[in-house]
């Protein structure tokens, strides 16, 4: 007898979503940390989550792993409660935190995972050499340098297979080469359907390499899309063009033009929607050489982070 | 692996493939090994193998093994209280958290933590024992069985103590501190110097005392003596007690679940 079997449909038509937030709220005391988040996640999807310190990241993570209950709301992760989710390896998480014993060997570490996730010794050994740890397999955790304790967490959390992986700033400390490499691994891994959530503060690294971008701040959802579409949500776009003669005030009259500038025969135009600037330029003006370009996703992190004026 | 095709552990994660990996972490610590395994049998050859106890009769045996006996619940003591300590050492180092994020359930960590603790606590007696019989302790034939087993299973109490102090003090040594309080109650109790030697007031504390009820239900194979009703309740008290703290503090540690 291997245990308890759960199964669930197979009907691919009803596939529960990876994540799914409903109406979620968490408050601690008098401190509401997440104030009503909804969202859905499609199984394979690389998300982002982004967010100033104290936004409910971290808290929205812990819900997820079932290791905060929210106050208010559902919590469903691939159609079951997060507790169940993690204890069948559903899901499973590298935690900016994620705490080893220093008197335990690099081996035994991954062969108690192993144990608890009822998986075999050779799949322990599997886990040691994809991560690159073979090599320490006897060395005590405690000796092991911070990258090799680093690869030792992912080591257990991929040990289970889990469908959804949860990275919390999984490549602090690493250098450019180091973090290149690591999403590389992750993208490799994705391909074959899993699903990646990671919390960061490099922003070039949530432009780069997720599918979805989702801004939270103080404990909502500000913002989500791709990075294009929430770099243009948050700061708009601007169109370059050259157009001798324009003057600023004629520019600013331009539908959907919140800002304009000239310099000399180029014209700087600043708007949310650039697709009606540049329709409304290249068929009602004589303007020519239209570039368009966005913000970087940081100066977008900055006007959704900004303190509201109020 | 799919999404339907998983499993859930038996037993909430409790196996013996785990027990033997926790037992491998704790004989490579020294310092355990020292104070459950070492201290106990040292302190027996210290104070209990003068040739004047080896001739002076106990019972059905010689004071040698009525100081061994006590040394020995004294060595259960501080093993089973160490291996349920282990929660405070786990607690701090964050890895309760990270055994959360795998199906072991609460219940199935903590009941791995008593077997371990009573492991330890049964080898902590053998090996005080064989270092007795070697070393000149007489009691009669049942009594080395029948003390032996009760300085163990009595050693439970301590068990309970350790899971109690380990969810209660969040502390990365929390033996430098359980260490010293145990040797105090162990003195109060009576394992290091018989209560009635030390004066009459403080001989009645000491019987409230929770080493009192599990070296005089030890020792009562050998000394046929004292009064067993009470310190059965002495036993079943304390760890009544210990038991209720530590899962009082157990319940409020897994409430953030």
């Amino acid at each position: 007898m291997g245990g308890m079997t759960l199964t669930a449909s197979p009907d691919l038509t009803t596939a529960p979503a990876a994540v799914e937030l409903d109406g979620v709220v968490k408050r601690f005391g008098a401190v509401t940390a997440v104030d009503g988040v909804s969202l859905t996640i499609r199984p394979g999807e690389v998300v982002a989550l982004l967010g100033p310190n104290g936004a409910g990241k971290t808290t929205t993570v812990d819900m997820l792993l079932g290791l905060q209950r929210p106050t208010d709301g559902a919590v469903r992760v691939y159609g079951r409660a997060p507790h169940e989710a993690v204890a069948l390896g559903l899901v499973a998480a590298v935690m900016q935190t994620g705490a080893l014993l220093k008197d335990y060997t690099v081996a035994e570490t991954v062969r108690l995972t192993a144990v608890l996730f009822g998986r075999t010794r050779a799949e322990a050994q599997a886990a040691l050499r994809r991560a690159g740890l073979a090599d320490v397999a006897n060395r005590l955790v405690g000796k092991c340098s911070g990258g090799q304790q680093q690869r030792l967490r992912f080591a257990m959390a991929l040990l289970p297979d889990p469908e959804l992986l949860i990275l919390d700033e999984p490549t602090t400390g690493m250098d450019v080469a180091g973090r290149h490499e690591f999403w590389s691994a992750i993208r490799q891994d994705t391909a074959r359907g899993r699903t990646v959530i990671f919390a960061t503060h490099y922003l070039e690294e949530a432009d780069a390499y997720a599918d979805r971008v989702v801004f939270v701040r103080r404990g909502r959802v500000v913002a989500d899309g791709t990075a294009a579409e929430v770099k243009a949500m948050a700061s708009g776009r601007t169109v370059r063009a050259t157009l001798p003669g324009a003057a600023e005030s004629q520019l600013l009259a331009v539908p959907g033009v919140d800002r304009a500038e000239v310099r000399g025969d180029t014209v700087l135009l600043h708007g949310g929607d650039s697709d009606e600037i540049a329709r409304y330029l290249l068929t009602r003006t004589a303007a020519h050489d239209l570039e368009i370009t966005s913000r970087n996703l940081e100066d977008a992190f900055l006007a959704l982070t900004a303190e509201d004026p109020a | 692996m799919t999404v339907t095709t998983r499993t859930l552990p038996r037993f909430g994660g409790f196996s013996l493939g785990m027990i033997a990996l926790e037992l491998r972490r704790l004989m490579r610590n020294k310092r355990t090994v020292v104070f459950t395994l070492v201290l106990p049998a040292v302190f027996f050859l210290l104070f209990g193998t003068s040739s004047q106890y080896k001739s002076e009769r106990v019972g059905g045996g010689n004071v040698t093994g009525y100081v061994l006996v006590s040394m020995a619940v004294y060595g259960a003591m501080l093993a089973t209280t160490s291996g349920g300590a282990m929660v405070s050492i786990e607690r701090a180092a964050g890895w309760s958290r990270q055994l959360r994020l795998t199906p072991l359930r609460p219940a199935a960590y903590v009941a791995t933590k008593i077997t371990l603790a009573m492991i330890i606590g049964a080898v902590s007696v053998a090996v005080a024992f064989a270092v007795g019989a070697l070393s000149g302790a007489r009691l009669p034939a049942s009594a080395w069985v029948l003390c032996a087993l009760l300085a163990w299973v009595c050693a439970l109490v301590f068990a309970a103590f350790g899971l109690f102090m380990g969810y209660l003090l969040p502390s990365e040594n929390v033996m430098q501190i359980l260490g010293p309080v145990l040797a105090v109650l162990s003195f109060a109790g009576g394992l290091f110097v018989p209560v009635d030697d030390l004066g009459h007031t403080f001989a009645t504390i000491a019987k409230f005392t929770p080493v009192y009820g599990v070296g005089e239900l030890a020792r009562a194979p050998l000394t046929h003596d004292g009064n067993l009703w009470l310190a059965a309740v002495n036993v079943v008290v304390w760890t009544a007690l210990f038991a209720a703290g530590a899962v009082w503090r157990f319940r409020r540690d897994t409430a953030r679940v």
